[in-house]
């Protein structure tokens, strides 16, 4: 059986990404993800390729395969043409279609992401606009961030006429007609079955951890807590 | 491997009438950069550049951090080359690496596996009603700048000159991963020998300074910064960079990338609150700027107009060693001079007792 195995190549990603590794081990050499965590592009690419499905499960359900960094530094050095950073995204979909997603604390960040980048998305038609860029929550980006977003409207009224206004410029307001194709285009494409599918695991896993729900207690631990700094 | 084997890494840019796409991560932190690009192309060069309302994110950074899927980022930038071509052009640049990463990843997708073209043409059609030709010409925004450097080079009032030492000032060049290491061939000198900003330094004066490090990652990594409990992996990364290049005591960082020179200039800050160490001279930090700035600043214009007020680890010593003249007072004012008050300081900016060169060199 190589139910997994079959299911990841329906993307073309994989057909792409994965023609035959020979375990060389270059793509971990070039890896900034695995020179700051316990991760293995090179293992990961040796555990899809053996389409066993106990252990391609096992990974679905791990926190490895959202340690990459998706800089794709692994794709212009392989020298047999593989790309790990598209087999991660797979692998990825898949565990957030199987819910699996769930089973690991880095998987369960996906709903963090989904309610600041996917959110801001559909309401902006932009993945980040200034107002959302709470320095609070951005301690890193120091003081001159808190001056800019505490004085936003005249700090960006220096290089436009049109901050948070219909019409063309940087951080305009996107009017309702193109939000509204943005909209559908959520729709006809699956990119809105894949939001209700990471609030619906999400929801169930928070029920099982207790919190009554993927409330914002919730998705607020998922964002803000690493156990690995706890040790 | 010797560089005359990357000499095949060129690529064609069209010379004129371009249509732009905008850069979340560029339009929020660099806002003055996308002015400036518009000002040089259009006011200086006489270049047309269609900025359309239009136009929203590709949805980049939603798709490598895995919550937007393959179709719908296909179809969002379908819709971006229906405006194109509703608005009359075919040449499209983009202010966003992640976004011209995207961009020819998805056109070679098309070419390669024609069913997902087809889909995204049904998914267009049945979401707006729109349909598209593909572009005759996609460039990133910095190959534009570097298809017309020479002209530039022709206007410029300030070279990329210490005024003090008369010697080229010694710039570390960063392009970002998904300018070339997706597809190599679609960038100017591919992902080994990067030229495109490399190009514009030298065309202005001043030195590419190599180091170890050159082609890693800024430490963006998606879901890695996006994440607060992740992004010791961001600052981390970006520490390795700092590290490896400050021996070589760089004048300033030139990005191709809008997110690489907003984690090389952030990151810088909190490095330096966290540990206390600084990477330039002088024990205060390595000032980072986007391409546009370079530009801005070879050509004449007023740092505050380019917006490098809004920089974390301050410019004035780049600026000094430029000679260009500017008003300290004037950094932090907004419209018509109104005081808007300004940010707390950073030890970034103010003489670190524990700086790299002290602890290492």
């Amino acid at each position: 059986m190589a139910k997994y195995f079959d299911m990841l190549m329906e993307d073309v990603r994989m057909r792409e990404g994965l023609k035959a590794c020979m375990n060389c081990g270059v793509c971990t050499a070039i890896c900034p993800a695995a020179e700051f965590y316990d991760y293995d592009p090179r293992q990961i690419v040796e555990t899809v390729q053996s389409r066993d499905d106990e252990r391609i499960e096992e990974l679905l359900r791990s926190d490895t395969i959202w340690y990459c960094g998706q800089c794709m530094s692994c794709r212009p050095r392989c020298p047999r043409g593989n790309t790990p950073g598209y087999i991660i995204q797979c692998l990825r979909l898949l565990s957030q279609r199987l819910g699996f997603f769930v089973e690991s604390e880095k998987g369960r960040q996906q709903l963090a992401i989904k309610r600041t980048i996917g959110e801001n998305i559909l309401r902006t038609g932009y993945c980040l606009v200034p107002r959302k860029i709470l320095p609070e929550m951005h301690p890193e980006q120091g003081p001159v961030w808190r001056w800019v977003f505490n004085n936003d409207r005249d700090v960006y009224a220096l290089f436009t006429p049109t901050y948070r206004q219909e019409g063309a410029g940087p951080v305009r307001k996107i009017d309702e007609q193109t939000l509204e194709e943005i909209h559908r285009i959520f729709e006809v494409s699956g990119g809105k079955e894949l939001f209700d599918c990471i609030e619906h695991y999400s929801d169930q896993k928070a029920c099982e951890m207790g919190y009554g729900g993927a409330t914002r207690e919730y998705m607020m631990d998922t964002f803000t807590k690493n156990s690995a700094e706890e040790l | 491997m010797k560089r005359s084997n990357w000499e095949e890494y060129q690529k064609s840019i069209a010379d004129d009438k371009y249509y732009y796409a905008r850069s979340c991560i560029r339009q929020n932190f660099f806002p003055g950069s996308e002015k400036a690009f518009l000002d040089i192309m259009q006011r200086d060069l006489g270049k047309e550049v269609f900025d359309d309302p239009l136009h929203t994110s590709c949805t980049g950074i939603g798709y490598h951090s895995d919550i937007v899927p393959l179709e719908t980022i296909m179809t969002v930038v379908a819709r971006q080359f229906a405006l194109m071509n509703e608005a009359g052009y075919e040449n499209f640049i983009s202010s966003c690496i992640t976004s011209f990463g995207i961009y020819t990843e998805l056109l070679s997708t098309w070419e390669e596996f024609p069913e997902t073209e087809e889909r995204t043409r049904e998914n267009l059609y049945k979401a707006t009603g729109r349909e598209f030709v593909k572009p005759k010409n996609l460039a990133h925004t910095s190959d534009i700048m570097f298809h017309h450097r020479h002209a530039i080079a022709e206007r410029m009032t300030r070279p990329l000159i210490n005024v003090n030492t008369g010697e080229p000032l010694r710039v570390v060049e960063h392009i970002g991963c998904h300018y070339a290491k997706i597809f190599p061939k679609k960038g100017i000198g591919g992902s080994e020998f990067p030229y495109v900003l490399a190009g514009m330094i030298e065309a202005w004066g001043g030195e590419v300074v190599d180091y170890p490090e050159r082609r890693h990652c800024c430490g963006f990594g998606f879901r890695n910064y996006l994440v607060q409990a992740n992004r010791g992996y961001s600052v981390a990364n970006s520490q390795k960079k700092l590290e490896s290049m400050a021996p070589y005591k760089p004048d300033f960082i030139v990005c191709n990338c809008p997110g690489c020179a907003m984690f090389l200039d952030k990151w810088q800050y909190t490095v330096a609150e966290m540990e206390g160490i600084t990477y330039g001279r002088g024990g205060r930090g390595i000032p980072v700027l986007t391409y546009e700035e370079m530009a801005g600043l070879v050509l004449g214009y007023d740092p505050w107009k380019l917006g490098m007020q809004m920089h974390q680890v301050d410019v004035e010593p780049l600026l000094d060693k430029m000679g260009v003249e500017y008003d300290p007072s004037a950094k932090y004012l907004g419209p018509n001079g109104k005081y808007i008050g300004k940010p707390e300081p950073a030890i970034v900016n103010h003489r670190s007792q524990r700086n790299l060169y002290s602890i290492k060199l």
